[in-house]
């Protein structure tokens, strides 16, 4: 079979290619990073994700999209799955997962929510729990490919524990021009935090974040209620919404 | 072709029934989860308007009060987002596309493509044979409530049969055309036509 299937429209399409485990790393008690070695995979660009399938030993199949978490620069792929109690495939992601497993994986996927180094800034990241994972893949990419452009993350976690790529986001912004990174603890802050302990709101975005008359790139990812909050915070402290990317995940917060 | 590799202690939930109303690589959600590109737009009722369009001529608008006065249409439907989530049993109401067609004295669709376009830019192309017949319509009631706007409020798409990103959001307009032009995600990777019964998810599938 060729490596690639390519239609009448010229379009290459996107096969699944088996990913062998070859790390597990621990990243908070719920979420865990899985990096995978992908035979042939054609690289991607932050931002974008892959469908996930799982294939039982009878034959049965469940798959799932998540967000690429690495640089394209790294030699391997890392994903970073939050384990959802009554999900299907997280639960295996997040908790049973060993080195050496195999899946497939399919991508990557999305054009739109993308940031390359090459597009340029400011770039202001806004995150929500395990919706860091794409924006954690443009702050890698913009430290391997050593770009200058100003960046800026606002992480919004539960509790301190919660905090997904805690050390390696401190490590980033002690660099000379290493991105700053703000975090708020919504649920519970440890003794003498420093950071911010409430939901983003509009307050918080006008005091910590990039103002809009210096036209920033903004990606917001986290779950619907903080995806919804926050852009049209923004909205109304002048960003234009074609300079707003979102990617939501989670039901609405209204009850049906 | 090589068999996939077996995810060692991988069992899965299996849909305990109406195993037959799901696509494949699907599985059933009771959430109502968000997909969407940008912010929210929040237009005002007095500035909305729907409109048919044909090259340069305009074959039809309606501003919010009369697209409210049309014939209105209930659809129990089974809704496919290529995320992989299905819903099963939604109920919707709304103008189909069979009346706004009437309305507008449109007998025979002047071209075999469709564009639609929506507030925030968004656009999505259809041919125009999926939409006619009872196939779709333009939803602006859920469960018998209004559209919430992150739900694509005050007027959506929705055309059931085609993964749900076809079912645009925020749509204010129909254009005609005469070939099958990629719209937003269909220029991002994703399927022209996008049948989720044949998981036509992404381009060349």
């Amino acid at each position: 079979m060729p490596e690639t299937n390519t239609t009448l429209a010229g379009q290459r399409r996107l096969l699944w290619r088996t990913a062998e485990v070859r790390q597990v790393i621990d990243e908070t008690p719920r979420v865990r990073s899985l990096v995978l070695n992908v035979l042939g995979w054609p690289t991607h660009r932050p931002g974008q994700h892959v469908d996930v399938r799982l294939t039982a030993e009878d034959g049965y199949q469940a798959q799932r999209s998540y967000s690429i978490a690495s640089a394209p620069e790294a030699p391997q792929l890392t994903l970073t799955v939050e384990r959802i109690d009554d999900g299907e495939v997280s639960p295996y992601l997040a908790t049973e997962v060993r080195v050496g497993d195999r899946f497939e994986v399919r991508g990557p996927i999305g054009g739109y929510f993308v940031w390359t180094a090459a597009l340029g800034g400011p770039l202001f990241l806004i995150a929500g729990g395990s919706g860091i994972a794409p924006l954690m893949a443009m702050l890698r990419h913009r430290a391997a490919a050593g770009s200058h452009v100003p960046a800026l993350l606002l992480y919004s976690s539960r509790t301190f524990s919660d905090i997904i790529y805690r050390e390696e986001l401190n490590r980033l912004a002690a660099l000379g021009d290493g991105p700053r990174v703000f975090h708020t603890l919504t649920r519970q802050q440890p003794a003498g935090w420093t950071g911010a302990a409430r939901r983003i709101d509009r307050d918080m975005l006008a005091e910590i974040g990039i103002a809009a008359t210096a036209q920033p790139r903004i990606f917001v990812c986290g779950p619907t209620s903080l995806v919804e909050q926050t852009t049209q915070s923004l909205l109304a402290l002048g960003h234009e919404a074609t300079m707003i990317k979102t990617e939501r995940f989670g039901p609405t917060g209204a009850l049906r | 072709m090589q068999d996939p590799p077996v995810a060692r202690g991988f069992r899965g939930k299996r849909p305990p029934s109406g195993n037959d109303r799901i696509p494949p690589g699907q599985h059933l959600t009771s959430d109502f989860p968000v997909l969407s590109a940008g912010p929210t737009p929040t237009p005002r009722p007095e500035s909305w308007s729907f409109a048919l369009q044909n090259g340069g001529s305009l074959l039809g608008k309606w501003n919010w009060r009369e697209f409210e006065g049309l014939p209105q249409t209930r659809l129990k439907v089974d809704i496919h987002c290529v995320t992989t989530w299905s819903k099963l049993d939604t109920n919707w109401q709304g103008v189909s596309i069979d009346t706004l067609f009437e309305a507008a004295g449109i007998a025979q669709p002047p071209q075999p493509y469709v564009m639609f376009h929506c507030d925030g830019g968004y656009t999505t192309n259809v041919p125009v044979a999926d939409l006619i017949d009872g196939k779709a319509m333009i939803a602006t009631r859920y469960e018998g409530e209004p559209l919430l706007p992150e739900h694509g409020g005050p007027a959506r798409l929705l055309i059931p049969h085609l993964y749900f990103w076809k079912s645009a959001k925020w749509v204010r307009r129909l254009r005609f055309m005469e070939h099958d032009v990629p719209g937003f995600w269909e220029s991002l990777g994703y399927h022209i036509y996008g049948d989720p019964w044949r998981e036509q998810r992404y381009a060349g599938d």
